[in-house]
């Protein structure tokens, strides 16, 4: 990484009192500007002590830590923390304050005039797609998720620079923490902040980081790269145990459609002579041909009806799975495995762009 | 005279030792309608809570009873239970009417321990205590109670405590027990009775509590013990 | 001993008429007692309490000491602090602030123990401070356990307000006495009924304070 250094953490360790083991031990990171950095690894590996000696909710025994160039062990621990987001997994909203005043927090403590808080505040609600309506309300009228929501536009209040979270989508159901991922990953990209973020789920520090450091027990930095880099090579045994089963996959997780390289396969336009179609199937060696009208992806038909007839007079039959140029090789794979030809097909706008098979699909992890 | 040589002049007075006025007496009057007012207390009362509690009702009952017997100072119900008597024919200086209220008073914390603590019992060991084939005497008894025996002697040792002080009282309403030497020593102006009156009855509150306390973790089942 | 109030009736409105002044004076006198005793008894307890939850270990001496005030019949402490102050208003505050220290005390304790952990957490990671973040996070979200310790401490306070007649005070307390020594049964009446009518507009006037101040516990669920 080519990136100034935004947070960097210099040979810190922690002992907690009466602990025969540090916590952490002699730890190096450097965390660029704008840059998501996953902490992973199995419980006690002190990624959540980490976290917290950033903002010195946890005092670290020695080393040095620099947020921005400053030393932010000379700061006082409540001025160092008002200029660094903080979510966790238990959200931690203040139960008897309304979610506007929630959210006000940060700004109120910096001494913000109430004008300006109010417009942020109205500003970030909209941000973490939540309504207006919600921000009379109190935390306890709202869902998992919207709490959550809340907990984050909270800590972007003051528009930090930096973000630390803890296992932030933690304790809501599977389906409402995918969808809160993906939200948070395109609100990342809009923001750019320089986010350190903790979890025990690899498959979410493999989506969400830039890079991912993989701790183990003692807080030992056992990898740090970009998540591509370390599913391609684990750096030892325990990188690549950790990573656990289907380490192919989750690399084709991170891969898009759009990078494969994709073949055209036995796809003619109508308006094209029916022995085009019958070349074109003997050349793939199968029974049927999709069809394109100006690139638009009609469907296909099965190789019998392939006769004199005019090939705009067919009638063809959809493919059931259709995938775009953003969806991942993940997706493309599952795509492949249940179609009946064994192919997925990629469509961007109706334009037919091309389609990928097993060995395809294969080529791209080997490369 | 100093306080201290009207304590001495008191505790030197030969009635202060023996008669019908002596500490003994006044100790052991105070002691036995207290103790007789907490035994009236759980016989009129344990029946009830124990069923309540038993068929979980009565939580309601409970809050209420707490609240109004915290609103109604003893010293009114002492008093109205005073004239009630004497109108009625009671002789001045019997000790019916500090018993009433001692009753009174020692009636709802048993009242409410007795249900909430029945009550706490979880379900799940009612219904294997059922699913096991026992009858609902059965679970009231061998189960229920013992289980909740830590609340129940807790709701007596606050019953027994407040009632041990409250008897003090009763020499507002002509009895004895040991307050009678504070009120005369209020009203004859008299520092060591006043004082040694008041030391006896602090002494007797503290050693109530202290020894109940006492009594209570030693009848607390082995089982629940290591939870408390 | 013969009486002669067989004639009279229960209740001798004539005499509650002509006694109007004395009334409100004993109210007067009633209120100033409670309050005195349980403002005080809340600004110790606040001090004793920020001492028990700073250091975990004086919880347990400092409930123990209050508990032995507590189990002290009212009577005897009154007169146990005759020789030290005399015979007035300071006895009766001294005595009845005594009583409201333990309800107080581990009512606070009990509610600022039962903050959640994760909102604590996030108050410091905001960059509260210490400070800040008793008088702004713990105590507001304490209330209403808070408030439910006043509603008892005020309550069980205007109870033995009355006895406080032993030492020529008492508030309605006054009326009583005095009716047991006359064999009057509209002064005892009175007595008895303005004090748990005030106990209770007292207790009914926090249930409407809490309700007030944490709109949030409201709304719960």
């Amino acid at each position: 990484m080519t990136r100034d250094s935004m947070i960097r953490l210099e040979k810190v360790s922690k002992v907690f009192p009466g602990a025969e083991m540090p916590a952490v031990a002699d730890l190096d990171l450097d965390i660029g500007r704008g840059e998501l950095v996953t902490l992973v690894g199995p419980s006690g590996c002190g990624k959540t002590t980490t976290l917290k000696m950033i903002n010195r909710l946890i005092e670290p025994s020695s080393g040095t830590i620099l947020i921005d160039g400053r030393d932010a062990l000379a700061l006082a621990p409540h001025e160092l923390r008002r200029s660094i987001g903080y979510v966790i997994q238990q959200i931690g909203l203040f139960p008897h304050r309304t979610i506007g005043q929630n959210i006000a927090t940060v700004p109120e403590l910096l001494g913000w005039d109430s004008s300006r808080t109010e417009e942020r505040v109205t500003e970030l609600v909209e941000v973490v797609g939540l309504s207006k309506g919600m921000l009379n309300r109190y935390p306890s009228e709202l869902s998992g998720g919207q709490q959550q929501r809340v907990g984050v536009a909270r800590a972007l209040a003051a528009d930090p620079p930096v973000l630390l979270m803890d296992e932030p989508f933690g304790a809501v159901d599977p389906i409402v923490r995918k969808r809160l991922q993906q939200e948070f990953r395109v609100l990342q990209q809009r923001l750019g902040k320089t986010v350190v973020f903790v979890t025990h789920d690899v498959d979410e520090a493999i989506l969400l980081g830039d890079r991912m450091a993989i701790l183990n027990v003692g807080g030992v930095l056992e990898q740090y790269d970009r998540p591509e880099a370390i599913l391609a090579e684990p750096a030892n045994a325990f990188v690549d145990d950790f990573l656990g089963g289907e380490r192919g996959l989750k690399r084709l997780a991170l891969l898009t459609v759009g990078e494969a390289d994709m073949r055209w396969g036995p796809v003619v336009d109508v308006k094209d002579d029916p022995e085009e179609a019958r070349k074109a199937m003997s050349r793939e060696q199968v029974d049927w041909v999709g069809l394109v009208d100006e690139g638009r992806l009609l469907g296909w038909v099965d190789g019998t009806q392939v006769d004199d007839t005019p090939l705009a007079e067919l009638e063809p039959r959809p493919f059931l799975v259709t995938l775009s140029g953003e969806s991942s090789l993940r997706s493309a794979l599952d795509a492949v495995v249940t179609s009946h030809a064994r192919v997925a097909m990629v469509v961007d706008d109706g334009i037919y762009k091309g389609m990928l098979d097993l060995e395809g699909i294969a080529e791209e992890i080997t490369e | 005279m100093t306080v201290w040589e009207s304590i001495e002049e008191f505790l030197a007075e030969p009635t202060t030792w023996s008669g019908p006025g002596s500490i003994w007496a006044r100790l052991a009057e105070h002691v036995l309608v207290s103790l007789a007012a907490v035994v009236i207390a759980c016989v009129l009362v344990l029946p009830l809570a124990l069923w309540l509690g038993h068929v979980r009702k009565g939580s309601d009952i409970a809050t209420a009873v707490v609240n109004i017997g915290r609103a109604v100072p003893s010293f009114g119900i002492l008093a109205i239970a005073f004239l009630i008597l004497v109108q009625m024919g009671a002789g001045i200086g019997e000790p019916w009417a500090v018993l009433i209220t001692l009753i009174a008073l020692a009636a709802p914390p048993i009242f409410t321990n007795t249900i909430a603590g029945i009550q706490s019992v979880e379900t799940s060991t009612l219904e294997s205590a059922r699913g096991m084939g026992l009858t609902e005497g059965g679970v009231l008894k061998s189960v229920e109670m013992p289980l909740s025996m830590p609340l129940i002697m807790e709701g007596l040792r606050i019953a027994f405590v407040q009632v041990i002080a409250t008897a003090t009282l009763g020499a507002l309403v002509a009895w004895g027990g040991l307050g009678r030497f504070i009120v005369d020593g209020f009203a004859q102006q008299d520092m060591g009775q006043l004082i040694v009156g008041a030391t006896l009855v602090g002494l007797l509150a503290i050693l109530a509590e202290l020894g109940f306390s006492a009594a209570q973790r030693a009848t607390t089942p082995a089982g629940l013990r290591a939870s408390r | 001993m013969m009486l002669a109030q067989e004639a009279t009736p229960l209740i001798d409105w004539e005499w509650i008429g002509r006694n109007m002044g004395e009334i409100v004076d004993r109210t007067w006198q009633h209120l100033s007692l409670t309050a005195v005793s349980v403002g005080l008894g809340l600004v110790i307890s606040l001090g004793l309490s920020v001492v028990a939850l700073r250091w975990r270990w004086t919880y347990s001496p400092i409930t123990w000491v209050t508990g032995l005030l507590y189990t002290i019949p009212s009577l005897a402490l009154f007169a146990l602090l005759v020789p030290i102050v005399g015979l007035n208003a300071t006895n009766a505050v001294i005595a009845l602030t005594s009583y409201t220290l333990l309800i107080l005390i581990r009512n606070l304790v009990a509610g600022i123990d039962g903050v959640p952990g994760p909102v604590l957490e996030a108050a410091d990671g905001m960059g509260y401070t210490r400070r800040a973040r008793f008088w702004q996070m713990e105590i507001p979200l304490a209330l209403p356990v808070i408030i439910a310790g006043l509603r008892i401490a005020t309550v069980t306070t205007v109870g033995l307000v009355t006895v406080t007649a032993v030492l020529g005070l008492g508030g309605y307390g006054y009326f009583i006495l005095r009716g047991l020594n006359t064999f009057f049964w509209t002064q005892i009446l009175v007595g008895v009924t303005l004090s748990v009518a005030l106990a209770t507009v007292l207790d009914v006037g926090f249930v409407w304070l809490q309700r007030l101040l944490s709109p949030w516990a409201r709304r719960t669920g």
